[in-house]
């Protein structure tokens, strides 16, 4: 049998406050929030971390769902087409949250050299400029938030995204992203 | 003109449109899956409103959160806003942030920079 008490003390451990792996959908992403909503008002006093830490986890949920919403269908059951990982956890009193997800080979380089530009920006009002851009752009699209979600992720957090890109096999790699949000930001 | 008027929830804004007052007011958190099917109804009602607007219109805006989705939707709404503001009627919009929530004070800024009707930034305790 699994050490279930090894694995749970293992995450009692790491601060972990949540952790899923599996199907989202919007249904799991409105609970999620609520857990966490719930576990913040406890945890945390400073009601601006509240919010920065609410919201990043609400752009890192749309982002694995959009993601999902687009990859359609898995079309057999190995397909992991359609699963992620989401982690979020505490450490000396700054929040970080995880995600990973599958995400089909021909959309890498768009997505990398999305978050290049966001890392690239020395300053706030940089970082900025190029969101009211896309913002006022009426060309963007109404569903997807033309990227913005990782825009607002490092405004918010004023932390640089670190992401990394593993190929798996030749149609997909799998994407792992991680954001800091630091005590008392 | 008819009242639109939407219960808040926990991932949609509290909406109290009343055209015969020329008061608007969105309230609460916008976050929903698909945030065109949500302002949808609400463009459709200010489309009317355009056509014969009160003689001054006050909008207040005053979001706990709002996710990127909603973001370009509630640039839409004001973007309305602006186009009475063009045809010379009276308008104002009102953007309310909590203390502190400086995130929410920035973004009231990012719209106002994108539109030219009169634009309020008001903190509240």
């Amino acid at each position: 049998m699994v050490d279930v008490y090894r694995l749970y003390e293992r995450m009692q451990d790491n601060n972990i406050m949540l952790s899923f792996k599996g199907e989202v959908s919007f249904d799991l992403v409105k609970s999620v929030l609520d857990i966490l909503e719930g576990r913040l008002e406890k945890i945390e006093d400073n009601p601006k971390v509240k919010k920065k830490v609410f919201n990043i986890l609400v752009e890192c949920l749309q982002n694995l769902g959009h993601h999902v919403e687009t990859s359609g269908p898995a079309v057999d059951r190995d397909s992991h087409d359609n699963t992620a990982l989401l982690m979020i956890w505490t450490e000396q009193g700054d929040y970080r949250v995880a995600t990973g997800n599958y995400i089909k080979n021909e959309n890498v380089e768009k997505l990398k050299a999305h978050i290049d530009k966001i890392n690239s920006f020395e300053s706030r009002q940089e970082l900025r400029a190029f969101y009211q851009s896309i913002l006022g752009n009426q060309q963007f699209s109404e569903k997807g938030g033309g990227g913005l979600g990782f825009i607002d992720i490092a405004r918010k957090s004023g932390q640089k995204l670190d992401y990394n890109f593993k190929p798996v096999d030749e149609q997909y790699s799998f994407f792992s992203f991680q954001i800091t949000i630091p005590k008392g930001a | 003109m008819k009242l639109l008027s939407l219960e808040g929830s926990n991932i949609t804004p509290e909406i109290k449109f009343d055209g015969d007052m020329g008061k608007l007011s969105l309230k609460g958190r916008s976050i929903p899956e698909n945030a065109l099917e949500f302002y949808q109804p609400i463009f459709e009602w200010l489309d009317e409103y355009l056509n014969s607007p009160q003689q001054k219109t006050i909008v207040h805006v005053q979001f706990d959160y709002f996710n990127t989705s909603s973001s370009k939707c509630i640039l839409d709404v004001l973007k309305r806003i602006d186009r009475i503001d063009e045809a010379g009627h009276d308008v104002l919009i009102k953007w309310y942030y909590d203390e502190n929530d400086e995130d929410m004070m920035e973004a009231g800024e990012d719209y106002s920079a994108l539109l030219e009707a009169p634009f309020e930034l008001l903190e509240i305790e």
